[in-house]
């Protein structure tokens, strides 16, 4: 039996306007822990927005957001802001590392914010994080002297210094050339073969063919869904016994 | 814990924009020199003005007078009757027994005593006249209750003594009668006595009303003009700290019976002037100092709108909004208290350049510096007010910044 790491029931986010729009419309969707999930669609089909739900940003109109087992339709913004903080780990298509901080300092910032961990811990975990992305030697660099796969391994590391449960990636690959976004993904790949839970928006088709899962938005709604990777497999061998 | 963390990235936010730091430092450091620079000049304007006024009269002043008229006899008997314009029986000029007063107040007065018998008398010279106020004193004693001594441009107090019937002018005075020292004047008197005093001696005060309108002689002559032998109407006293005059006035009152007056009372309309004038410069500095915090207000407006980026993405990773607001706020801190420290720096010098300005004084007669107050409250005022300027002025804008949605950001930015 797969434990469920994130789970959402009639999910509804409504933007109230001068025109009133529905970015995403009525999901259920549960993903399990070690899974990776690619979710993709054409812009403005409310891919990110339903990302945003997942990863706590935004709150839903309507529906739930059940992450390891809590829900979190009544938190406070406070609330949200800790589970973010312990659970969920971000990574955008923008690096949005501090330019004024370290690679290594970048990524100590959710531990230090987190405050879980001694000085000596966080510095360890920073720099083995760093050291397995193949920053090692970029620890003390500033932003704006790392290249653009370098700043997103940065991003990377920093999404994972809380151990979170889940990893929500924002078109993490969007702004770079081929062999960094090969990079960045084959990391993604083995966070969740590590058994992390990584929600990947992306519209490079290619790569979401490579996750566990694909699902395709259209209009806020799950238009298809692609199993693929390992799951392809279980998935089939499921409906073989069936 | 995260508070080490939120004073590292202000630490870093304030020291890697130097320039801006150096402004919003400047603008406070501004405010706050400025106001010490006001508060130091206007306080001690007052304070010398205040200590000019205090050496140039006596501290308490007892006259004969009562505060108010005694009851009258026919009152005491006869409830019913009404009276108007009835002599008050009890009314006789002079301050009985002077000298046992005097000899009672030396006794736990923190200062001198002296007497004195004050007429109004008529200078006639070179068919000039001009109506003053004679003062007849002891001039072994007077030493000891005002500057008169001090202000003697011709001749000493101790010549009154030496000259028949002598007096000592005003400048002022002897400019506008062409009195020299040694000229003999006709003094005429209230009950029409009139009597030729010979000048002993000038003096210069710096208070126009004095030098033109008081002259002083011996007690006798002063009781010979009044045709009151014996008499003495006045008792003034100058003590070591002049503040508790008003203490001492009330208290001799209290003993005495007679009307006791401090340099306070006597003053009281110049002092409540005072209160106005403290008013408008406290306001003064007050709108200098919020002024000088609108430098403060501005910067941080403008590093919370650059690091809008990193509002967002430290919000998304889970920092609490108010965490957040308080980078802003402790760079703000930051500014504001080396500003504060550049502004105490400022300030002194400010004072200290300022009091090498001299000015005329036509009290003295001289030349004299700026009179600068230096008093460590002007520091710690200026400061404390300096520092909650600044923290309010950096909370408004890092609320509306942290405020933002950080979706609304990051779907921006992408």
């Amino acid at each position: 039996m797969t434990e469920i790491a994130l789970q959402v029931v009639g999910l509804v986010r409504k933007v109230q306007g001068v025109i009133s729009h529905t970015l995403v419309d009525g999901i259920d969707l549960s993903v399990e822990k070690g899974e990776f999930l690619a979710i993709t669609g054409p812009s403005g089909s409310g891919k990110s927005s339903l990302l945003y739900l997942l990863g706590l940003l935004d709150a839903p109109t309507e529906g739930e957001v059940i992450i390891c087992g809590q829900a979190t339709s009544k938190l406070s913004e406070i609330e949200r802001a800790d589970v973010r903080l312990t659970k969920c780990g971000f990574v955008f298509q923008f690096h949005f590392l501090l330019p004024e901080f370290t690679a290594l300092e970048n990524v100590l910032l959710p531990m230090r914010a987190a405050g879980r961990m001694s000085a000596k811990e966080m510095n360890e975990r920073a720099m083995m994080l760093l050291t397995s992305l193949g920053l090692g030697e970029q620890t003390g660099k500033r932003p704006n002297q790392l290249s653009g796969g370098q700043r997103q391994r940065v991003a990377l590391a920093r999404a994972l210094a809380n151990r979170p449960e889940i990893i929500v990636a924002d078109e993490p690959t969007g702004n770079l050339d081929t062999a960094s976004t090969e990079q960045v993904f084959g990391i993604l790949r083995d966070i969740a073969d590590g058994g992390q839970t990584v929600v990947v928006v992306t519209h490079d088709a290619a790569l979401a063919a490579r996750a566990d899962r694909r699902i395709h938005i259209v209009d806020g709604k799950i238009h298809e869904t692609t199993f693929g990777g390992n799951r392809k497999a279980e998935v089939a061998a499921a409906t073989h016994t069936a | 814990m995260t508070t080490n963390l939120l004073l590292s990235i202000a630490w870093t936010h304030v020291t890697t924009r130097v320039r801006q730091t150096l402004v919003g430092m400047f603008g406070v450091a501004m405010g706050v020199g400025f106001t010490i620079m006001m508060a130091g000049l206007m306080q001690g304007s007052q304070i010398d003005f205040l200590r000019q006024l205090v050496d140039t009269m006596p501290h308490v002043t007892v006259d004969d007078e009562r505060r108010s008229v005694p009851n009258q006899p026919a009152d005491q008997e006869y409830a019913a009757v009404a009276m108007s314009n009835v002599a008050n029986v009890n009314r006789r000029p002079g301050i009985r027994y002077p000298d046992a007063i005097m000899a009672s107040l030396r006794s736990w007065l923190p200062g001198e005593v002296a007497p004195s018998v004050k007429t109004s008398a008529i200078v006639d010279h070179g068919g000039g006249r001009v109506g003053v106020t004679l003062m007849g004193i002891d001039p072994r004693l007077e030493v000891g209750v005002s500057k008169l001594a001090t202000q003697m441009i011709e001749g000493q107090l101790t010549d009154l003594s030496k000259a028949a019937n002598g007096i000592i002018i005003g400048q002022a005075l002897a400019e506008k009668l062409a009195i020299k020292n040694g000229n003999t004047v006709l003094l005429g008197g209230g009950e029409g006595t009139q009597i030729s005093a010979t000048v002993v001696g000038i003096f210069h005060s710096g208070l126009k009303r004095v030098d033109e309108g008081q002259i002083y002689s011996l007690i006798g002559l002063a009781q010979t003009l009044m045709g009151q032998n014996g008499i003495i109407n006045q008792l003034r006293v100058r003590l070591t700290d002049p503040l508790v005059a008003q203490k001492v006035a009330t208290q001799v009152e209290a003993q005495t019976g007679y009307k006791s007056v401090s340099w306070q009372e006597a003053n009281s309309d110049l002092l409540s002037t005072f209160a106005t004038r403290d008013f408008i410069v406290l306001t003064v500095m007050g709108a200098m100092l919020l002024t000088s915090s609108f430098a403060t207000y501005n910067i941080i407006s403008t590093i919370t709108h650059e690091k809008r980026h990193d509002i967002a993405i430290m919000k998304s990773l889970g920092m609490r909004e108010y965490s957040v607001r308080r980078i802003f706020i402790i760079e703000s801190a930051i500014m504001g208290s080396v500003g504060i420290l550049f502004g105490w720096i400022l300030g002194y010098l400010l004072c200290y350049a300022w009091s090498q300005i001299t000015i005329f004084n036509p009290l003295t007669g001289a030349t004299v510096p700026l009179q600068i107050y230096y008093s460590p409250m002007h520091y710690i005022a200026s400061g404390a007010i300096s520092i909650l300027c600044c923290a309010v002025a950096a909370f408004f804008p890092a609320r509306k910044a942290t405020r933002v949605h950080p979706v609304e950001i990051i779907r921006g930015a992408s």
